[in-house]
């Protein structure tokens, strides 16, 4: 992990020292500090089997609020916590805190199918997408924490020509952003998803797909840890079970946060809270195209490994990959009406698995285990807002509807970006909130690869 | 799964036999000279819609009965049905407000 050289406070010149990595002041530092970050290796991982694995280090402190910092960051999933990281690793600001009303990791990032991909249509989305996607690339490496990023391929299967049309598209408009997807007809899919029903008389014949093969899915809790124990590493002070209450202001500036700790001063604030969003703009005075819908997953009981690649039916809102404890991990389309209750409900996985068993046969007979919701940000235009706000101080990242999960590393790196130079990152720039005012719209939800 | 009673006619039934159709009372800005019309009011017809964290008033259309559209009111959080009224009825308060907002403009008038 590099140190930046901002960090001048006794506790950081410790920290950097802790960088010499002989084995004798590794041990010291390990049972003797809280506060320097153990290394996972090999080697750690045999030292601590010989303690029985009693004396592993916890991944990040849990410390009182300071009354001030640079920059409060307000939730604690994987966005919040990637911005709090990268603010930390690319811009030198570590006097950041982020809070969270609940546990981080607890509200999407914890309930989302994990999936990783990048075949959008439009050139903003497909530039930010793919960020996201190369950086969970590397992302293991530089958390020095398994995330189990897999790039396992991923098909968008095509049941209707009008897919296929739109699918062709989507791959023509890839190739010219450089992402690397093509078209793959039915008989390579077949061979891929042995399991796949691509018969003449299917109820829903597959055409085609769009295949992305370094599309795939990774550990959701592994990458909010990950980023929690990276920043936290930093200096940053993560602050679980403290909502926000109230967001105050002088002159149109942000000046801090009320919480049930007391107030904490910042001349940044930052609103990465999906699903309550509009909570937060609320209490700050100000309105968002924003709604809040629920959407659905379910894992079946597991099995042996039985598909090894990530399939999307857009048309028939299913999409199933296989986890690595065996579980099937399925989702589908966010309910149609407002939902703050982060609970699973019949109507819409009845309607997914209908159609998944009749594209995979084979899973008719699988017991589900467990349904859950989680409560997503959705905008007109399903992209996300990223940017500015008209409260000076404020910075927002919300609305990424459906897809969050995907988009952690790109967001949080340009988002940081954002709040470190108070003005958008080139990425993030045409997400901005006025895009709806001016009609200048990102339009994913009728070019999206699976229906939103 | 919600269960869901059409004031209209009456009919039972699941979401699965109803269409949400989003917020209700939502008025589109209107002038006889379409010019006078501000941008910020049609952003706000377009795409800003209340979100509350609680009672909220939808519109529902009974697609497997009368086909008729109507509203409801419910609570965003326990999903439970406040109350079901018929388009042209008059707006039921919300839980707690002593009176209901008729003369209010629904976009600009409920949202503080």
């Amino acid at each position: 992990m590099s140190h930046k050289s901002s960090f001048m406070s006794k506790k950081a010149v410790d920290r950097t020292i802790s960088g010499d990595n002989t084995f004798t002041h590794r041990l010291k530092c390990t049972y003797t500090r809280k506060n320097i970050m153990q290394r996972f290796s090999i080697f750690s991982l045999a030292r601590n089997a010989l303690s029985y694995h009693k004396n592993w280090q916890e991944h990040w402190r849990s410390p009182e609020p300071k009354p001030e910092y640079d920059v409060i960051i307000i939730g604690a999933g994987g966005h919040g916590l990637a911005t709090a990281y990268y603010l930390a690793k690319e811009h030198g600001i570590t006097n950041v805190c982020i809070l969270d009303k609940g546990w981080l990791g607890g509200g999407n990032t914890g309930r989302n199918t994990t999936i990783i991909r990048s075949n959008y249509l439009q050139d903003e989305s497909a530039a930010i997408y793919e960020l996201s996607r190369s950086l969970y690339e590397g992302l293991s490496r530089e958390l020095n924490y398994n995330i189990m990023f897999s790039p396992r391929g991923l098909i968008n299967v095509c049941a209707t020509e009008h897919e296929m049309r739109a699918f062709q598209r989507h791959a023509y408009a890839n190739k010219l952003a450089g992402i690397e997807t093509r078209m793959i007809t039915p008989a390579e899919i077949k061979k891929m998803v042995p399991i796949i029903e691509t018969g003449k008389n299917a109820r829903y014949p597959i055409l085609g797909g769009l295949y992305q093969p370094r599309g795939g899915v990774a550990r959701h809790d592994a990458v909010a840890w990950g980023y929690a124990r990276g920043a936290d590493n930093l200096g940053v002070d993560i602050i679980q079970n403290c909502a926000v209450t109230g967001i105050l202001q002088r002159r149109g500036r942000v000046v801090g946060v009320k919480t049930p700790k007391g107030e904490i001063k910042a001349k940044k604030v930052a609103i990465v809270t999906a699903g309550n969003t509009t909570m937060l703009t609320d209490m700050a005075g100000f309105k968002m195209p924003i709604e809040s819908l629920g959407l659905q997953a379910l894992v079946s009981e597991p099995i042996k490994p039985i598909i090894d690649v990530v399939v999307m039916a857009g048309t028939v809102h299913g999409y199933v990959s296989q986890s690595d404890k065996g579980e099937l991990v399925i989702g589908g389309g966010a309910d149609p009406y407002n939902n703050y209750a982060q609970r699973g409900g019949i109507t819409s996985w009845e309607h997914t698995v209908r159609a998944l068993v009749e594209i995979f046969p084979v899973f008719s007979r699988l017991n589900m285990m467990r349904h859950w919701g989680g409560i997503v940000d959705m905008t007109g235009d399903r992209s996300p807002i990223i940017g500015l706000t008209p409260v000076k101080g404020l910075f927002v990242n919300c609305g990424w509807g459906t897809g969050g999960f995907k988009a952690i590393p790109g967001s949080g790196f340009v988002f940081a970006d954002t709040i470190a130079n108070g003005r958008p990152h080139p990425i993030a720039a045409p997400f901005n909130m006025d895009r709806f005012r001016e009609g200048r719209l990102i339009d994913e939800s009728a070019a999206a690869a699976v229906a939103h | 799964m919600l269960l869901i009673t059409c004031p209209v006619c009456g009919a039972v039934g699941d979401e699965s036999e109803f269409h949400c159709g989003g917020e209700a009372h939502v008025k589109r800005p209107a002038s006889s000279k379409p010019g006078n019309v501000s941008d910020e009011s049609q952003y706000e017809y377009l795409y800003v819609r209340n979100n509350p964290r609680g009672p909220h008033r939808e519109m529902w259309q009974c697609v497997r009965g009368c086909g008729k559209w109507f509203n409801a009111m419910r609570d965003t959080l326990s999903l439970q049905f406040l109350a079901f009224y018929k388009i042209g009825d008059p707006i039921p308060p919300l839980p707690g407000k002593k009176s209901a907002t008729k003369t209010r403009t629904p976009i600009q008038g409920r949202r503080k």
